[in-house]
């Protein structure tokens, strides 16, 4: 991999989310031009007139529902695909992606909670997220021998079974409130731990953890190449190691959480966008951050796109999307390749 | 032995052990030990298992605090070293390494040149030469593209070493660096690294278990008891049947044929 490889994908990723984007925009119950869609994003139409009136309805759409909706959704898949990406590194697992260490499971549990209880969205939201920094802090408080221990012990094991464990006692904790949950508050459960972005109305608190945990991570990420082989290695070629595994640990868990409160548990983008650029493009983190961020935002947006035009008016939860079309994807080309 | 220890001129220290007390829980592995280790010199560290040849290359590259005493590398305590700088001046190759998803060879091998890395980190004409150099010096070319999961033990182990040369680091600490590998690959590095330190004021400390093989291609060895003693000096004098007798704990006699030599254990039935 060479920088300009790298910005050569980077590119073709940022061109394909600004495609994804627009026809977010544009697409819908109410067809506007992808044109006018972006038009409307920059001009506020304001005079009188019939036409006018048309354009402002327009463009109402646009800016209240669309533009909300198609935002979270790339921010939120941004955030997962980041996370998962980062914690394949921290763990040194393939298997590893954003909730595996139990952040999603606490928001969930805290959320299920606030929305049996019949909560307004807010405190749903602010519940969720509540939930995810109470998970990281135990899981970190748990295992924070394992982030400090250098060889010949490796972290990662414990840290591992340590966040799989806590993150099974909030499925428990989950399943608890479902059985408990009247009728008429199960549908808005489903909804939210399948994820969705129909709630999404304020997508931009997502969006600033996005660009604050990039700012965090791309620096480091020629970093995190010599950290997966090792902490020897890393330790001796200069790279801080149980600094840097903290560091990623805190920006992964913090981007999963943000993106649990918005959107709720979209499975499977942070497991499967990392693997699908791996496999085709090779294993360089600098490269591989940006590049699963920008394809986990253009991933979820799509999905959102088909899970509310597909069978429209009615909507799908979008995570019900990123697994239905994601699984056969992704082991298309796992199974694909042979050595 | 005489042309191995040229080290033209130069008689300034690149490693410098001070009294030096590494202990793991209760048990001292090695006490109060001082010593200097010069350019053109290769060490090879030997002694039983868990004797403490990983925990001493470990400390004197500078990653585990000793017990006691302390590491001086050009005459500054290790630890006072900003990381990249002392990356700069020395290179560890670990026991073992971690391959958990599957990278090419030549990128494996790039990693080491992350001390010399500038700007976004992404490498320059000048550190993919010293990788393709590297990979050349153990005849390994040709497996510049392979993926690294798809390698033997001992092409791992090789491509390890590969990748400790290209860091271009003066001083060069290989934990175990012929473990897996056969006899003609274990003389083919030995004497890659011999060829390594022949031009320029450079010092090899390597950990090993084959004797003979130290006391052929090293030019001092470091004889480790595991219970706070060590042995060292020049090669042949401290690899002899009679310290390592006591060191490994089994009785060991030294055969002589046409000029060649080796250590062999005195088995109890072994035909006389």
């Amino acid at each position: 991999m060479t920088a300009r490889r790298a910005a050569f994908v980077w590119s073709l990723l940022l061109l394909a989310a600004f495609v994804v984007f627009a026809a977010a925009l544009a697409l819908g119950s109410v067809a506007i031009s992808p044109w006018q869609a972006i038009l409307a994003l920059v001009h506020v139409p304001a005079h009188g007139g019939s036409g006018a009136q048309a354009g402002d309805l327009a463009g109402e759409i646009v800016r209240t529902l669309r533009l909300p909706r198609a935002v979270a959704g790339f921010s939120c898949g941004a955030l997962l695909a980041l996370a998962g990406a980062l914690l394949q590194v921290l763990l040194r697992n393939p298997l590893a992606e954003p909730y595996v260490l139990g952040v999603s499971g606490g928001a969930a549990a805290f959320a299920v909670a606030a929305l049996l209880a019949g909560c307004a969205w807010w405190l749903v939201d602010a519940a969720a997220f509540a939930g995810a920094v109470l998970s990281i802090a135990l899981v970190l408080g748990l295992a924070r021998r394992e982030f400090w221990r250098g060889e010949p012990q490796e972290a990662s094991p414990r840290l591992l079974l340590t966040g799989v464990v806590v993150a099974t006692g909030w499925g428990a904790a989950i399943t608890l409130c479902i059985a408990l949950a009247p009728d008429d508050r199960l549908r808005g459960i489903v909804f939210w731990l399948t994820g969705d972005l129909n709630g999404a109305a304020n997508p931009w608190p997502a969006l600033v953890a996005l660009i604050v945990a990039l700012a965090v991570c791309v620096p480091v990420a020629p970093q995190l190449n010599v950290l997966l082989r090792g902490d020897a290695l890393a330790s001796s070629l200069g790279v801080p190691a149980s600094r840097l595994r903290l560091r990623i640990y805190v920006v992964a868990s913090l981007a999963a959480a943000a993106s649990v409160t918005t959107a709720g548990t979209i499975g499977f983008v942070g497991l499967v966008v990392p693997h699908a650029l791996r496999l085709v493009l090779g294993n360089d983190q600098r490269m591989l951050v940006p590049a699963s961020t920008l394809a986990g935002g253009v991933a979820v947006m799509a999905a959102d796109l088909l899970a509310r035009t597909v069978i429209a008016p009615a909507q799908l939860p979008v995570g019900v999307v990123t697994a239905l079309v994601g699984v056969p994807v992704f082991l298309w080309m796992l199974l694909r390749r042979r050595r | 032995m005489k042309s191995l220890t040229n080290a033209p001129g130069a008689r300034t220290p690149s490693l410098c052990a001070q009294h030096l007390t590494l202990r793991v829980g209760e048990r001292t592995l090695l006490e109060d030990f001082t010593h200097t280790f010069y350019p053109g010199e290769i060490w090879c560290v030997a002694g039983p298992n868990g004797a403490g040849k990983t925990t001493l290359m470990m400390t004197l590259a500078g990653l585990l605090r000793p017990a006691g005493g302390q590491i001086e590398v050009d005459g500054e305590r290790i630890d006072a070293w900003p990381s990249a700088a002392l990356a700069r001046r020395r290179a560890l190759m670990p026991q073992t390494s971690h391959d958990a998803f599957d990278a090419r060879v030549l990128d494996i091998v790039l990693l080491n040149r992350f001390p010399h890395l500038t700007g976004w980190g992404w490498e320059r004409p000048a550190d993919r030469a010293a990788a393709h150099a590297a990979l050349a010096a153990l005849g390994l070319e040709s497996l510049a593209a392979r993926d690294v999961l798809s390698l033997s033990g001992g092409e791992r182990q090789r491509v390890a070493l590969a990748a400790a040369l290209c860091q271009e680091a003066p001083l060069l600490l290989l934990d175990e660096p012929l473990a897996f590998l056969d006899w003609h690959h274990q003389i083919a590095c030995l004497t890659a690294l011999v060829d390594w330190t022949r031009f320029l004021p450079r010092t090899i400390i390597f950990s090993c278990h084959d004797l003979n093989l130290a006391r052929r291609f090293a030019t001092h060895a470091l004889l480790l008891e595991g219970n706070g003693i060590a042995h060292s000096g020049a090669a042949r004098d401290v690899l002899t049947p009679a310290l390592a007798s006591r060191a490994f704990g089994y009785p060991l006699v030294l055969i002589e044929q046409n000029g060649y030599e080796a250590l062999v254990p005195a088995l109890p039935d072994a035909p006389r």
